[in-house]
């Protein structure tokens, strides 16, 4: 029986974080994620490694581009608002292929928006947020345990494919308090030989940059970062399908919603619909196949969203339109009931999305 | 006596070596084009140069070299 | 014969991109001249700013990183603090250190950051055509400031030495010059003090290198360096701001 603790959801990503051999944090103070910022700045110095509060988000991400690029596993964490501020960051990250892992315990926006949970960072997480042809590998944890092991996984896939890892939460997993457990997590190691450690004199200089300015270089040089993403694509896509085997309605929710959702998937089974769930763990790559499979079984599809309405364009888009696809949400730090999914599963059973 | 070299092909023409050196050794030839398309650095008198190095400490190219 | 004179091994053997005249390749030598006599080409990693100096990672042998503009110091505190037993520089203009990056400067000078900042302020954006910068002098004509620089519009140039000089944090502040061989060589003697501080571990140095930018400026290189002597340097005077160590042995 694996040791099983008991941990608040963002001091869980701080744990497995350091666990996975993060030993640099830098950050900036922003609610609701400052436990992670707390929790490194705890151990960081107990283990030898460096918890630094930087002067804004800008410079964080900063650091963690530097810090990055000097070949190390590092980690900032923000909520929405300090994402937008970080853009600039992930853009040149992106653009000069070193791997980091960036946390965003969404909640309300636009604007200073309020502190609530959200998911309404699904479109700057999943679409751009930052300038340039770029992509993050965007995980979406639905519980404590999730906000551990995707962490983990976050740090291994950014190292393996020379990118950033965002961990897309909310405020409720953020705060939320749940028995986990470290035993299975695996950590990989990868080499790093373009990292800045120093020539020595021994080697042509390493550069690390995101310039160039000949078109048909920059050309090539995004090209070849998407035949990286294809491999993503190919790979990476996580899901989870609950009770999706006969199911005539498929729920679509991912992180906090999909656990309202389930409920309200039950509960419509009690009342004898046959609905069931696709999770989508990995937000970006999206599990556009799961979703395609569903299509052409059920007579519809509804996404249950803490926004006005952002994956459900990726589920329209990946069910090729075949199906309608109705929303369930509520924004602003509001979160829909089970009994208001259960309403829109009973709708959608009598054809209306 | 010294030396001095141009790596004229880099050269940019600016003039500040010129300016620089205290004997009135260095011009800007009128007479040359280099690859770059500019009227290089050249010494025009040898004999009074003392290998002090102020050309090269104020050429932006570091294109010269001093030998003594 | 021996060489009395000759290009520093740790600038890269090609052409600078700058234009003629400009005094950017000069700073790069005296950088590298240090590097080289201090034999940490090896250690080294520079952070090149956004700018005319941009392409510095080219120029330098050493191990070199891109920053966007104005996170220079934000970059090079993330490597410098995951690889302390190396050497980490920044190379900025005054556009990126003093306007945009202006609050990655003061917090990393503010932490003591155990980093070199070269910073070359010749008072204009060049990269960018000839804008007016944080330390366009008052009544400089650029292409966004037509008429003159009118500080009652647009404000004062920041005197980011004497700025810094204020703060407990840094250890080392000092302006120099690039206009003659004199203030030359005396830039390099700071910049090397500035290198060997961080070997020391004795923290944030800033060395302000007053430059030229004839281009923008509109003037031939020699007018431009004139210019340094005549109208930069009485607003920006050459000197030693803060010396954290020599203060020490002083009051000893």
């Amino acid at each position: 029986m694996a040791e099983r603790v008991l941990m608040k959801g963002n001091e869980a990503i701080a744990e497995a974080a350091i666990r996975a051999g993060c030993r640099h944090y830098f950050g900036y103070p922003i609610t609701p994620q400052t436990e992670i910022a707390a929790y490194m700045a705890k151990k960081m110095p107990k283990i030898g490694g460096v918890f630094l509060q930087a002067e804004s988000e800008i410079a964080s991400i900063n650091m963690v581009y530097g810090a990055a690029a000097a070949g190390m596993r590092v980690m900032t964490s923000s909520s929405s608002p300090g994402i937008s501020l970080k853009a600039e960051g992930l853009s040149y990250i992106a653009g000069s292929d070193v791997p980091a892992l960036v946390v965003n315990v969404q909640r309300g926006g636009p604007g200073l928006g309020g502190i609530q949970p959200s998911q309404s960072d699904y479109f700057q997480a999943t679409k751009g947020g930052g300038h340039g042809d770029y992509r993050m590998i965007v995980l979406a944890p639905a519980s404590v345990q999730e906000m551990a092991s995707l962490t983990i996984k976050g740090f291994n896939l950014a190292d393996k494919y020379l990118m950033t890892s965002m961990i897309l939460a909310d405020g409720t997993i953020g705060q939320m308090m749940e028995p986990i457990t470290f035993e299975d997590a695996e950590i990989e190691t990868y080499e790093k030989p373009w990292a800045l450690t120093g020539t020595n004199c021994e080697r042509p200089h390493n550069i690390v940059n995101s310039l160039y300015l000949k078109p048909d270089e920059l050309e090539v040089k995004n090209m070849e970062r998407y035949e990286r993403y294809k491999l993503v694509e190919q790979n990476e896509p996580m899901w989870e399908e609950y009770m999706m085997e006969d199911a005539e309605l498929c729920v679509v929710a991912f992180g906090i919603a999909s656990r309202v959702a389930k409920n309200a998937v039950v509960a419509a089974r009690n009342e004898g619909i046959k609905v069931g769930l696709i999770r989508p763990i990995t937000l970006w790559p999206f599990p556009k196949d799961a979703l395609l499979a569903a299509a052409d079984k059920v007579k519809g599809f509804i996404s249950v969203e803490l926004n006005m309405g952002q994956m459900i364009e990726d589920v329209r888009l990946y069910t090729q339109c075949k199906k309608p696809v109705g929303l369930c949400s509520r924004c602003g730090g509001m979160i829909p009931s089970p009994e208001e999914v259960l309403e829109s599963i009973r709708k959608a059973q009598k054809g209306e999305f | 006596m010294a030396n001095v070299t141009f790596r004229t092909d880099w050269c940019k023409g600016c003039g500040l070596c010129v300016d620089a050196c205290p004997k009135g050794c260095l011009a800007i030839a009128s007479d040359k084009i280099n690859k770059k398309g500019y009227s290089p650095a050249v010494m025009v008198d040898q004999e009074k140069c003392i290998g002090c190095a102020f050309c090269a400490t104020m050429c932006p190219d570091c294109i010269i070299t001093v030998e003594k | 014969m021996a060489v009395v004179f000759q290009k520093p091994k740790s600038l890269a053997d090609i052409p600078l991109h700058y234009c003629p005249g400009c005094p950017h390749g000069i700073i790069h030598r005296l950088v590298a001249e240090v590097l080289d006599e201090l034999g940490i080409e090896g250690k080294a990693i520079g952070v090149a700013p956004v700018g005319c100096a941009v392409m510095a990672y080219d120029y330098f042998n050493c191990d070199m990183i891109e920053a966007a503009h104005g996170r220079a110091p934000a970059v090079a505190t993330g490597i410098k603090r995951c690889r302390p037993e190396n050497i980490v520089f920044t190379y900025q203009g005054d556009g990126d250190l003093a306007s945009i990056g202006m609050a990655e400067t003061v917090h990393a000078a503010a932490r003591n950051e155990n980093i070199t900042v070269i910073f070359v302020n010749n008072a204009i954006y060049g990269m960018t055509g000839g804008q007016m910068a944080p330390t366009s002098l008052p009544g400089q004509v650029t292409q966004t400031s037509p008429y003159g620089r009118d500080v009652n519009h647009c404000g004062w140039p920041i005197k980011v030495c004497e700025m810094l000089s204020t703060l407990e944090g840094p250890e080392f502040i000092a302006r120099v010059a690039a206009n003659n061989v004199k203030n030359v060589n005396q830039a390099k003697k700071a910049i090397k003090k500035a290198f060997q501080n961080q070997i020391e571990g004795k923290g944030f140095s800033l060395v302000e290198v007053v430059s030229a930018c004839p281009t923008n400026w509109g003037m031939t290189p020699q007018q431009a360096l004139k210019w340094v002597e005549s109208d930069m340097l009485p607003y920006y005077p050459i000197g030693v701001y803060k010396d954290r160590t020599a203060a020490k042995e002083a009051a000893k």
